[in-house]
């Protein structure tokens, strides 16, 4: 965090340097405090659940009286965590493929090639991205239950679909523009057909920005609560969803193995964003997207 | 761009040479599946759950609008939702801007406080809405703290209210706002505050002539972003909230109609409305942009 102050020397120095000698400690200062304060948030707020998972017994001290890890296969076998975890991965895989497969064309095709109605194309497939979840959620919702499609693990791919395919055009298109491609006409001239110039010049090409793609969209999969939530049935709760209802109905179970769920979930979520980084830049998860506006 | 010049007269070319001009080739039918992917999964749910509001039982198309807005516990969530996400909104972007702008050209920093920014935004609301409840609680570490130093005497009441829903607001949109920021910051050339500067300007004259216009599309969308992410809240004013009062928010209202009362016109309602409150804010947001900052022709010589 002590970078943030080297900006100054950046900057050029000016006449009346007496002037600019407040900005650097005021950048600091407020540094320290804005990330300073949400910090110590955010660890208040995961070293509770933390500790927690691992306590004994913890009623208003500020550690636990002792420390246990039986939480863990106390909420393993309470939550059913076996066929939770089963359909968790089983719906992540499933709207992986499939957004791939309708994400790396359209890709593609968006970032190689203009074309009447592209604008209005890209806004359409940007409005998924940008729409909160509960607004499109519900009506989808309520169309899957009349097409007795909801609780179903088709339904909930087909809900997780949603947010997955634009935001997988958006993470690739960077990617494919990376692409020569005076490779392609290459591979054109040596008699390559349309195909196989994809299959075996571009896909191979785009595999770092497929691999990357492919890890954050597992990310946001198990981590989508809102759609999932909406047309989840008994059999078919991923692990945030059960979560949830763990947490929503606090006092029926013990705290400690709700957190100690909450715990495993965690650690699913940061052990694939951990392999994300090897692959992408951080500022590109969220900035990707934002900067084709 | 396509290129709109008069169609040739002698029109003899094959139809086929005449799109493939405009971009028109068989290499389009790859968008294929993600355009009937759209339409199929979100245009048309959009437009059903349009026709479901205008469904009602007496024939008017506006009878459960008429019904919403005369029923105070309905029409009160348009108002609940805003109280909690216009002060999450200005509180985000009152910390978040300044330190985006101070934050430019910071090399490894930046990196570093992405990942650790990235974190909140991967686990997700419904297990830091889990983790305010312990940290916030009336056994909780800031009760605690403050009952230990002797500030307050009784724990404060911060979960189950507004206040749980504000900080879960907060700790979820702050990261994705600031790196939003972060990045429309990074494309303002510090270049022109210094020239600024060199003719004299002032930091004051500098910040409101110079860095605000050039930030201020940049700070618009990032926004209008944060606005609606603030006004979908629903996992957290759930659990950290009092969904049945004080933090009953529109999302709350639209799912407990669909899905507890089944009365699903009136949740499509809902959800309409909800839509055109955001519509409205975005509009606000992007005429006061307009209105307050002067826009700089930047890159536009010609």
């Amino acid at each position: 965090m002590s970078a943030a102050t080297s900006t100054s020397p950046r900057t050029a120095p000016k006449p009346g340097g007496a002037e600019r000698r407040p900005r650097p400690s005021f950048t600091k200062l407020l540094t320290v405090i804005v990330l300073g304060f949400f910090l110590i948030m955010l660890a208040g707020v995961v070293g509770s659940v933390m500790i927690s998972s691992v306590s004994t017994r913890w009623l208003n001290t500020w550690l636990p009286e002792g420390y246990t890890g039986r939480w863990f296969s106390a909420a393993w076998e309470e939550f059913g965590l076996t066929q939770v975890l089963l359909v968790t991965f089983q719906v992540a895989i499933a709207v992986l493929f499939m957004t791939l497969l309708i994400a790396i064309p359209a890709a593609y095709v968006l970032a190689r090639q203009t074309f009447p109605g592209k604008r209005f194309l890209t806004i359409l497939f940007l409005l998924p991205v940008v729409v909160p979840t509960i607004t499109y959620g519900v009506p989808l919702a309520t169309l899957l239950y009349r097409l007795q499609l909801a609780q179903t693990l088709p339904g909930v791919i087909l809900i997780n679909l949603v947010p997955s395919v634009p935001f997988a055009i958006l993470i690739l298109m960077p990617f494919v523009e990376q692409v020569d491609e005076s490779l392609e006409k290459a591979a054109r001239i040596f008699g390559a057909r349309n195909w196989q110039v994809f299959a075996r010049v571009v896909l191979p090409l785009l595999a770092p920005g497929i691999v990357a793609t492919s890890i954050l969209l597992l990310v946001r999969t198990i981590a989508m609560f809102d759609l999932t939530f909406l047309v989840a049935g008994p059999t078919t709760q991923t692990l945030v969803v059960k979560l949830f209802y763990a947490v929503s109905a606090a006092g029926f179970r013990s705290p400690q193995s709700i957190d100690a769920m909450a715990m495993m979930y965690m650690a699913t979520n940061v052990l694939l964003l951990a392999v994300a980084f090897k692959f992408i830049s951080p500022s590109r998860i969220v900035g990707g997207g934002a900067h084709r506006t | 761009m396509v290129t709109r010049t008069a169609a040739p007269p002698a029109s003899l070319a094959p139809m086929k040479k005449r799109l493939a001009e405009k971009g028109v080739t068989p290499r389009l039918l790859l968008l294929m599946p993600a355009v009937v992917f759209v339409l199929g999964l979100f245009v048309y749910p959009f437009i059903y759950g349009l026709g479901l509001s205008l469904t009602t039982d007496n024939g008017s198309p506006w009878g459960n609008y008429q019904e919403f807005f005369s029923d105070p516990y309905l029409r009160g969530t348009i108002w609940l939702t805003v109280r909690l996400a216009v002060p999450a909104v200005i509180i985000i972007l009152v910390t978040a801007m300044p330190l985006a702008l101070a934050m430019r050209g910071v090399g490894r920093g930046k990196q570093a406080i992405t990942i650790i920014l990235l974190f909140p935004i991967t686990i997700g609301t419904v297990l830091l809405s889990n983790g305010l409840l312990d940290f916030l609680g009336a056994a909780g570490w800031v009760n605690r703290f403050l009952l230990d130093t002797g500030l307050i005497a009784q724990p404060l009441q911060l979960i189950h209210n507004y206040w749980g829903v504000l900080f879960a607001i907060i700790l979820t949109d702050f990261p994705f706002v600031f790196l939003l920021l972060l990045s429309y910051a990074g494309g303002i050339d510090t270049a022109y505050e210094r020239a600024a500067a060199v003719f004299g300007a002032s930091p004051r004259q500098r910040f409101l002539r110079v860095t605000l216009p050039l930030f201020a599309p940049g700070l618009a969308i990032t926004t209008s972003l944060a606005f609606v992410l603030a006004f979908g809240t629903f996992p957290s004013a759930l659990l950290v909230g009092e969904p049945a009062g004080s933090t009953r928010t529109m999302g709350v209202a639209a799912y407990s109609e669909a899905f507890q009362q089944f009365d699903y016109p009136m949740a499509s309602t809902i959800v309409m409305l909800m839509a055109g409150v955001e519509l409205l804010v975005i509009m606000l947001i992007l005429g006061l942009r307009a209105r307050l900052v002067p826009t700089l022709s930047s890159g536009r010589k010609g």
